[in-house]
């Protein structure tokens, strides 16, 4: 299930504009590990090279290597396709398919790439992966219900059931939380406590106190200067640079005094 | 010049709040928001006005044609006003406008999502941009172009065609060909295919263009394919779109005139075959029979004008009735 990410001397550019520079990291399997930093320094460009979805962007390109256990992400003859169904995603803002139903929301990425699925089969994968993402209580009665009819909270949880319901190795998670209210918010953060049971889970947050309550290991981000590209600063055991860090400018960040 | 002061006039003190005439709710009380409702409200009476004109005109001279028409004005297949007794009826008309309408959709709507699709989301935007503008300058072709383009080029060049669609799919009747001018319903159909095909794709394109990324985005991270991409995101975002570009199409195919009457060679018959020439439709009746037509002749035009009109507001009622069933899908 849960695979290893070894990233090394990655680069990612928007056309000739660098936005991260030679970022090298080991995400352990079946831990959280979180993206701090400050706005603009390219933690969602770096999660989003961690599947492919960097290059999707105009003008997006990317350099380095990115492992997955042992197979390069960004090897020849590597599908992005096939990248991103093993390394599942969920977004800033909730983006449940507006025209499908909650049922059909979690089934979508199982009906993908012509596989034929049994509906005995589906509606199995869409009730487990549901309950998987604290949703089925809610919303089993009205599974024919549009997605979009629910809260911003349970469309998030929709998300989330709907990314783990084609079970990928890994889950990035893009500040899964910020348009959220604090309970729909502390909701995910338990989820999240289970899910990394299953999947390796990276996720971005500018919430401190999130990135101490749910992550095992945090990498924080930051701009060399101002038109500089970003570059990681650091990486290491939550609790070590919530409290102890190694460099003085992860320190300062965390502390407030930043900038 | 009174307007012009008034309008100049200072407004309230500001802090003052809202204005007492806003709390109570009654109209805006300032000379501009005056006159500007004055204009909004006189434009819309005298619209309504017209448009009521407008309907007493034809609706009283197509009564005066049925009451005299001795053919049922349904059924009969025959056109002859001057005739004594006149006898008139719009079923060859109907069947025309109808069939070559819809040949007309079901060759230019798919067509016209694949452009625009490829427009969108496949073809670089080297070539996009200059696709859309030819594309767009074919909506500025006036149909008799069309018209003289059908009869001089499309009517020579598809008797091939339909000697092959007679080989293989005679048997159906439907596409049997019995050589003669290519001036058949399906000829129309083509040709009305050919001038909706601007407007669907345009209309097309820029729905799908404002395809939420977000959504593009959810589908690509679950591992779809660019088609999927399309399938899950793009079309279902699009789809009351296209139905109303549709809608604008078939509006178009169902009036056109000058093209139709300048490719078809009429007759008040229907045949079975589509490729077999003949036929006709109510635009192109109207158009072509008009100048010979008496005071009777010309009512009874007028009636079927009427009867293309409720067509065209049935079409349009039921592609509102299929957009606003997936209303609560399409947030
Ligand atoms: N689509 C794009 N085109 C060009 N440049 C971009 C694009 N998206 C991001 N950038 C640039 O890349 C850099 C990194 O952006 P990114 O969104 O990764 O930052 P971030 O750390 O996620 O910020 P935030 O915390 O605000 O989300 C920024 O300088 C930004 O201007
Ligand atoms: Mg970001």
């Amino acid at each position: 299930m849960a695979k290893r990410i070894d990233v090394s001397g990655l680069s990612a550019f928007y056309g000739a504009h660098k936005a991260i520079d030679d970022i090298s990291m080991t995400v352990e399997p079946r831990s959280v590990t979180a993206f701090i930093g400050p706005s603009g320094c390219g933690k969602s460009t770096f999660l989003r090279t961690l599947n492919r979805m960097h290059e999707v962007t105009p003008g997006g390109r990317v350099e380095g290597k990115v492992l997955l256990d042992d197979e390069n992400l960004y090897g020849p003859g590597v599908d992005p396709v096939s990248v991103r169904r093993t390394v599942g995603m969920v977004f800033q803002r909730p983006n449940p398919f507006p025209t499908m139903s909650i049922y059909e929301n979690v089934a979508a990425g199982l009906r993908l790439n012509g596989t034929r699925v049994r509906k005995s089969e589906l509606d199995a994968v869409v009730e487990k992966s549901l309950q998987g993402a604290n949703l089925w209580k809610e919303v089993k009665d009205r599974l024919d219900k549009p997605g979009a009819g629910l809260s911003g909270g349970q469309q998030q949880r929709l998300c989330i059931a709907r990314a783990i319901a084609v079970e990928p190795q890994v889950l990035l998670m893009d500040e899964p939380c910020s348009a959220l209210d604090p309970i729909s918010t502390l909701a995910i953060e338990d989820l999240i406590g289970e899910l990394k049971e299953r999947f390796t889970i990276v996720i971005v947050t500018h919430n401190m106190q999130q990135a101490a309550r749910v992550s095992d290991r945090t990498a924080f981000f930051n701009l060399a200067g101002v038109g500089q590209p970003g570059r990681l600063v650091e990486i290491d055991e939550t609790a070590r640079i919530f409290s102890n860090p190694s460099v003085q400018a992860t320190e300062d960040y965390i502390s407030g005094r930043f900038g | 010049m009174d307007i012009t002061s008034a309008t100049a006039s200072p407004p309230p003190a500001p802090g003052a709040g809202p204005s007492p005439a806003r709390q109570q709710g009654r109209a805006a009380t300032r000379a501009g928001d005056r006159v500007f409702l004055a204009l909004s409200r006189g434009s819309g009476i005298l619209l309504l006005v017209i448009m009521a004109a407008i309907a007493v005109f034809l609706t009283v001279r197509a009564a005066n044609a049925l009451s005299q028409d001795h053919g049922n004005f349904f059924t009969a297949f025959e056109w002859n006003a001057n005739a004594n007794p006149p006898v008139f009826g719009i079923a060859v008309l109907a069947f025309g406008t109808i069939v070559s309408s819809l040949i007309a959709m079901a060759i230019a709507v798919p067509v016209a999502i694949g452009i625009a699709l490829f427009i969108t989301h496949y073809a670089p935007r080297k070539l996009a941009t200059p696709l859309s503008y030819v594309i767009d300058l074919l909506a500025a072709v006036p149909s008799i172009v069309y018209g003289l383009w059908g009869a001089l080029f499309l009517v020579p060049h598809l008797g091939g065609l339909y000697s092959w669609f007679n080989d293989y799919l005679g048997w159906t009747g439907i596409l049997a060909y019995h050589d003669g001018a290519a001036r058949s319903l399906f000829t129309i159909g083509i040709l009305l295919a050919i001038m909706i095909l601007p407007i669907v794709t345009s209309v097309s394109r820029e729905v799908f263009r404002q395809a939420p990324r977000m959504h593009e985005e959810a589908a690509l991270a679950l591992g779809a394919t660019r088609w999927e991409v399309i399938r899950l995101s793009v079309l279902p975002f699009g789809r009351s779109g296209v139905i109303s570009a549709s809608m604008l199409g078939l509006g178009r195919a169902l009036g056109e005139t000058m093209a139709v009457a300048t490719v078809l060679s009429p007759s008040f018959t229907i045949s079975t075959s589509l490729l077999d020439p003949g036929g006709g439709t109510f635009a192109q009746n109207i158009a072509s029979s008009f100048k010979e037509s008496g005071e009777l002749g010309k009512d009874a035009l007028i009636a079927s004008g009427l009867v293309l009109f409720v067509l065209t507001l049935l079409v349009n009622g039921a592609a509102r009735m299929i957009i606003a069933r997936r209303k609560e899908y399409s947030a």
